[in-house]
């Protein structure tokens, strides 16, 4: 197995394993696209270089990205990336026409396409940004030097005189000026970075760096934008597949029941899966619901034994498992807390919860001799199609994966298993399939975010000094285990479960959500036994300028500390830092002491990614993330019992609505100095414990389990 | 299986389908109006909103023969001369979405609102809204959206 440089991190975001790298074949490309001006860029060199080995040379094939000018000054992008509402090809688009200095409406992306764009590992862990963001910068800033080339060529004049701008070379000294399309128009060049290029310092940025509307918003609007559950193939069958009663069952049985009578229907049976392909939905739910199957199913392990058992499974082999080890240790817990004033060891939960993208997964397979075409709805279109691959036994090059603009997927959409079922049921049937799994399917048959218990030993000094962490994970995951405050003593490990009751997978943010609520409430505990404001308390254990700066912001724009709690209202803060960005938000709850609702009615939160792409687009997302965060803090969780999910419905699995929605004051703190980082996750992990904290400031009440009010309160007296 | 006569933006489409077939599924996959999303199949999430006779429905809990000889309306009908609804054109302008696959039945239940209370309140807004979900958290920009458009429409 293929280990790439970034591999502990992204690792995490994995459900099964990478193997090897697709290439993309550059001869190909003019004949695809027509003449014009390529260029690429080779991500081996870059993994080389960073991890310092010298032996990884140059393979011109395998390009990371690349681009194509065309003769009518058309500029086609082409990224492994996949837009699932995170808006990367409106920023991806934004920063290329930086570069580039050529007009947003002259670029096209091509995404997720695996004929067409090179290898990517998949749009996960906020790495779209800071990696591919970087990668199309440099591409675009190289194609302008070599355009800025081509037209002194032209001119015989000096490249360093002339200037780009607006989709033309200009030469000020004469008033010359060449359309980019005029330059590649009849040329078939290739130019593959090799050094890397000047990028345009984000001071100096004029088209990344504003707000800018989604470059395809209206065909979001009118309904015109075709996601692969809207496809429509010239005599497409729709799918069906019967799903067993409960988890890791065996079929045991099985009577079509008539069902293969049905006109327009075909049955597909293939060991233990059993499916249907139909000329119309209707009838191959008809079938469905006609067919007959008895399933062996183990006997589980059920909600109300999860956590004893989560902590009591340790995983047998260290390097197996959810994102594998993650330690910190320095000092002495020992002495820590020996010297401590005032010590407290608390626990804390986390259940397993759904993602529930609106669009349930979906795919649209065809067939065409041993050539295999699918549609499909995922993150890592490399990765489905070698799933897709080696279920069919099928060569590469056999396969093709082409991912539409997708109804989102916060980390849910790594896999594709809907991808290979519409493949088996259109081989099977000799025809083009769609399949749309039902909601029921999406909250049973994807995979979960972990639940995960947390232990928190610590101790402080009489002053608040913090001298003592010791942190113990079980089974959620390690994204941002470590403190961010200063600690002398500290001993951080995390203990993947052997064979969690559910599939897990990865989530928005991973464990971070976690991590952080644990963490965060804990400080808040600290704080509270020192006697001290929690913001304060806070400060004084931190060193890191950005984080503080964060805090400060936060707390300011909320006004932290100038309204007393009461029994109704309360405030909470919570923050850290995550994959290079910084966040830390300001709840305001407000709780009825009747009926013991509680409602967040205001956040504030305070973010820093380095330079800010799109700043409309990512108060957005930030907005997004609070909303969607506000669930898995307050009510979301997965009931199950024996292999069976108890709440496959948004009925019975509340996800926030119009009604929970707080009002939410987003600040940017837009650094030029550093590096852009990626925004879709970090973003999520500071509420819950700010609203945590914010319970606790009114009522007195510690909530040390995510969701932490799925009936609302129990408030006695 | 029945033969039905539905009036769907303005003209006239037969259709032979079992009757208690929902809506969504006719208008998707028999007419090709994909703008009506599937969510949920079961009344929960909204994205299959469309106006029956004027009326926000889920059409996924719509049996095919109940929409029969009424006025059905989908997110297609809006912009059917080329030019964008009000509440079409907020949306862009708050920019109202991220995936955007709830944005068609939030478009049809904020129609529908806004038609009943040309200048609702965050609370009529909530309070009618609340059955549509947008797992992406675009709440607070669709209450913007839905307030900009009235404002329009009180200008013209
Ligand atoms: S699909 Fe009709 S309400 Fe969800
Ligand atoms: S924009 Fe994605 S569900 Fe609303």
């Amino acid at each position: 197995m293929k280990k790439l440089a970034l591999a502990p991190d992204a690792e995490q975001h994995l459900v099964e394993p990478l193997r090897h790298i697709f290439c993309v074949n550059r001869r190909e490309l003019f004949k695809l696209l027509g003449a014009g001006l390529v260029v690429g860029f080779c991500a081996r060199t870059v993994l080389a270089q960073e991890s310092g080995r010298a032996q990884e040379h140059e393979v011109p094939d395998e390009l990371a990205s690349w681009l194509h000018i065309g003769g009518d000054g058309k500029i086609t992008v082409f990224t492994g990336k996949v837009e699932m509402g995170q808006n990367i090809r409106t920023s991806l688009t934004q920063q290329v026409a930086e570069e580039l200095r050529a007009p947003v409406n002259s670029i096209m992306l091509v995404m997720g396409d695996t004929d067409q764009v090179p290898f990517d590992m998949g749009t996960f862990g906020s790495r779209t940004t800071p990696q591919m963001g970087t990668e199309l910068r440099t591409v675009a800033s190289a194609a302008r030097e070599a355009l800025i080339e081509m037209a002194a060529q032209r001119w015989n004049a000096d490249a360093r005189k002339l200037t780009a701008q607006n989709g033309a070379i200009t030469n000020p000294q004469t008033g010359q000026s060449v359309a980019y399309g005029e330059l590649t128009r009849g040329q078939k060049l290739t130019k593959i970075i090799t050094s890397d290029p000047a990028l345009i310092p984000p001071a100096q940025w004029q088209i990344a760096g504003s707000p800018m509307p989604k470059v395809d918003g209206r065909a979001f609007v009118t309904g015109q934008h075709k996601y692969t559950s809207d496809m429509q193939l010239p005599g497409m069958m729709y799918g069906k597949v019967l799903r067993p009663s409960a988890f890791n069952s065996a079929l045991a049985s099985f009577s079509a029941n008539g069902a293969d009578k049905l006109p327009g229907v075909k049955i597909v049976r293939d060991g233990d899966f059993i499916g249907v392909a139909a000329n119309e939905l209707a009838s191959a739910q008809q079938a469905l619901s006609l067919m007959q199957a008895q399933w062996n199913s183990p006997q589980q392990i059920s909600e109300a034994e999860l956590f004893p058992y989560l902590k009591d499974h340790p995983e047998q082999e260290e390097s197996r498992g959810f994102g594998g080890r993650s330690n910190h240790e320095s000092g002495s817990i020992a002495d820590g807390m020996k010297a401590a004033a005032k010590t407290l060891a608390q626990t804390y939960t986390v259940a397993y919860i759904q993602h529930a993208p609106l669009e349930p997964r979906a795919a649209v397979a065809k067939w065409n001799g041993t050539k295999l075409t699918v549609w499909t709805g995922t993150q890592r279109p490399f990765a489905a199609k070698e799933q897709l691959a080696e279920a069919f036994h099928l060569q590469p090059d056999q396969v093709r994966v082409m991912v539409p603009d997708t109804g989102s997927a916060y980390g849910g959409k790594h896999t594709g298993e809907c991808a290979v079922e519409a493949a088996r049921l259109a081989k099977a049937a000799g025809k083009p399939v769609k399949l749309v799994w039902t909601r029921e399917e999406e909250f049973t048959w994807a995979y979960f975010r972990p639940a995960g218990i947390i232990e928190v030993k610590s101790g402080i000094a009489a002053d608040g000094t913090l001298l003592a962490w010791e942190f113990h994970n079980y089974n959620s995951g390690p994204a941002a285990i470590d403190t961010p405050y200063h600690v002398a003593n500290k001993k951080i490990e995390f203990h993947p479960t052997e064979n969690p009751p559910l599939r897990q997978g990865s989530y928005r943010g991973l464990a971070a959500t976690a991590n952080f609520f644990s963490r965060e409430s804990h400080m808040d505990e600290l704080a509270h036994l020192a006697g001290m404001d929690p913001l304060q308390f806070r400060l004084k254990n931190l060193n890191d300028e950005r984080l503080r700066a964060v805090f400060e912001t936060a707390a300011q724009k909320f006004g932290w500390g100038k309204q007393a709690a009461s029994r109704e209202r309360g405030f909470g803060i919570g923050g850290g830092l995550e994959k290079g960005s910084y966040v830390a938000a300001c709840a305001e709850v407000a709780v009825d002491p009747q009926s013991g609702q509680v409602h967040v009615a205001r956040m504030v939160q305070a973010f820093d990614c380095g330079p800010v792409v799109n700043p409309d687009g990512l108060r957005n997302q930030i907005a997004g993330a609070i909303v969607q965060g506000l669930g898995g803090a307050l009510f979301e969780a997965i009931h199950f019992q024996n292999g069976k999910v108890l709440n496959p419905h948004f009925r019975d699995y509340r996800v926030p609505r119009f009604r929970d929605r707080p009002k939410i004051d987003v600040e940017l703190i837009d650094r030029k100095d550093v590096p852009p980082m990626g925004a879709g996750e970090t973003p999520i992990m500071a509420l819950a414990p700010a609203v945590a904290n914010a319970i606790f400031s009114a009522t007195g009440q510690r909530l040390r389990s995510l969701p932490l009010a799925p009936q609302g309160l129990h408030l006695s007296g | 299986m029945a033969s039905l006569t539905l009036l769907v933006n303005g003209s006239e489409h037969k259709v032979e389908v079992p009757p208690s077939e929902p809506l969504l599924y006719i208008l998707r996959n028999h007419l090709d109006l994909t703008g009506t999303k599937y969510g949920c199949g079961e009344g929960q999430c909204g994205a299959c909103t469309v106006l029956l006779d004027g009326r926000p429905v889920r059409s996924c809990r719509t049996p095919a023969q109940s929409a029969a000889g009424k006025r059905i309306e989908t997110i297609e009908s809006l912009s059917a001369n080329g030019e964008l609804h009000p509440l079409q054109r907020a949306f862009l302008e708050e920019e109202a979405f991220q995936c955007g696959y709830c944005t068609p039945g939030m478009i049809m239940s904020g129609v529908a609102l806004l038609a009943s209370k040309p200048r609702p309140s965050d609370e009529d807004i909530f309070q009618h809204m609340n059955g549509n979900i947008c797992r992406c958290g675009a709440y607070q920009r669709i209450v913007a959206a839905i307030h900009r458009a009235a404002g329009e429409g009180a200008k013209s």
